[in-house]
């Protein structure tokens, strides 16, 4: 296989957001690597790893990037790719008009080149509690059953790997607004819909009525038109709105029935 | 604003903007809309605000209009300012309806202050409402178009304001009622957006 390596004579070029630290200044690096047949964005990025010199010839240091399951589902390697934020395991450089300009998502603080911080995310999730939580004292047993056709739409939203795509196609989260963004509240939706997870869900309801939550929503509806996995974001936040509302009555006028 | 209470301030913000801003605006332009019938069908219907006792007035003036309007319209500002926004990249119709909403409401902050500058303040001033006041403002062509774009940013900015107001309080969950809404709310755009400029060209 080593020889379809420059045989085709074709090229790939790729112009590149180039950031050295955290808060520097950035600059755009052209590339030109030799096609492939099949070649996705992160082995364009390979190829410019191994010999780190720009289309002009002057040498460089290596593109950084995040990667790890190279098949969409672990949403490590997130970039802007021609200005729409997606991964760059699973974007094919044949379908991609050229030069391919590749951006960090700038919603999250950059680390390095192409490489983001998304601790954001994780935090929110931690603030939203989504987990199911079953730890006891003693065995607790079997939980209650999940209906068959709840479990399979709660499996769609299972799908979210955490990528930060809708956070970016977000206009309402940036390093400098609060708001948690729609992964995270799409999961709040996800663990109050199991049936073990419902036994807290005014908990999860509480915490996405806080500061930077639930209502910090625009309703752009751009997370649901960018999500790679075509979670129904927008539907999870008018689901939520609904559930908040009633849990705000509940707050206020009282109620036996936080969890059911 | 206090620690942890955003949520209830985006709700009251949302709610404000349908009642009483929202009825308000229609109650306005519902008065408005008899200069279309001619110069004495307007005057009569500005008059009727002159049988309520001048103390009541204020009262009702403050409570249902200057404080729910100045609420919405300074939190309303900075909403918009946290945004950003991102049609170039994401040019889809429900991220167009967002970034119209912000610019309507910024638009009309400006318009509604240098409106009731020239009505309100006026009147307070010694002025008389009547058809002649209206007339002799419109009468200035870059005034007419102000108020122009001023009438169509309101009646916008209501009828999307409906629409995410539905959302936002859990009433429109599906993307198909969310669709239907959309239709809906544009059709009431439409409507009143016709309606209220033949009102001002009334005065013409």
């Amino acid at each position: 296989m080593t020889t379809a390596v420059g045989t085709t004579g074709r090229t790939v070029k790729l112009e590149i957001l180039r950031q050295d630290r955290q808060g520097e200044s950035t600059r755009w690096e052209k590339f030109e690597v030799p096609y492939r047949p099949g070649m996705n964005v992160i082995s364009a990025l390979m190829v410019i790893q191994q010999n780190p010199v720009t289309a002009d010839g002057q040498k460089t240091s290596p593109v950084t990037w995040d990667m790890n399951c190279l098949e969409e589902v672990c949403g490590a390697c997130s970039m802007v790719i021609n200005g729409r934020p997606r991964q760059s395991c699973s974007t094919l450089v044949d379908q991609l008009e050229q030069p391919i300009r590749l951006e960090p998502m700038k919603t999250f603080p950059v680390v390095r080149d192409l490489q983001v911080d998304r601790s954001r995310m994780f935090n929110a999730l931690k603030k939203v509690k989504a987990w199911v939580p079953i730890d006891g004292t003693y065995d607790l047993g079997e939980g209650p059953r999940m209906p068959e056709r709840k479990r399979q739409w709660a499996y769609e939203l299972s799908k979210c790997m955490t990528c930060g795509v809708c956070m970016e196609a977000c206009p309402n989260v940036s390093e400098s607004s609060s708001f948690i963004g729609p992964a995270p509240l799409s999961q709040v939706r996800l663990f109050n819909a199991h049936p073990t997870g419902a036994m807290t869900k005014d908990e999860r309801l509480n915490a996405i009525m806080g500061d930077g939550g639930l209502a910090n929503c625009g309703n752009s509806q751009n997370c649901v038109a960018a999500c790679p996995k075509g979670i129904p974001l927008t539907t999870s936040i008018a689901a939520l709105n609904r559930a908040t509302t009633v849990q705000m009555f509940r707050n206020f006028f009282g109620s036996d029935h936080m969890v059911d | 604003m206090s620690k942890n209470h955003e949520f209830y301030w985006r709700r009251f913000h949302s709610l404000l903007g349908i009642i009483p801003v929202g009825l308000f605006l229609l109650v306005h332009f519902s008065i408005n809309f008899t200069a279309t019938q001619g110069v004495e069908a307007y005057n009569n219907a500005a008059g009727m605000m002159e049988l309520i006792p001048h103390w009541l007035l204020l009262i009702v003036e403050w409570v249902v209009i200057y404080i729910p309007l100045l609420f919405h319209g300074l939190y309303g500002v900075y909403i918009a300012f946290t945004a950003t926004n991102n049609v170039q990249r994401f040019g889809t119709f429900r991220n167009w309806m967002f970034v119209l909403q912000r610019f309507t409401g910024i638009f009309l902050v400006v318009f509604i202050a240098w409106h009731i500058f020239q009505t309100r303040i006026q009147k307070a001033l010694g002025a008389e409402v009547n058809f002649d006041m209206m007339a002799e403002i419109v009468a200035n062509p870059l005034m007419l178009a102000f108020y122009i774009v001023g009438i169509l940013a309101a009646t916008f900015h209501l009828s999307n304001g409906i629409w995410s107001f539905l959302v936002s309080w859990g009433i429109t969950q599906s993307p198909k009622s969310q669709k239907v809404a959309t239709y809906v709310t544009m059709v009431f755009f439409v409507v009143f957006s016709v309606a209220f400029v033949a009102a001002i060209l009334a005065f013409v």
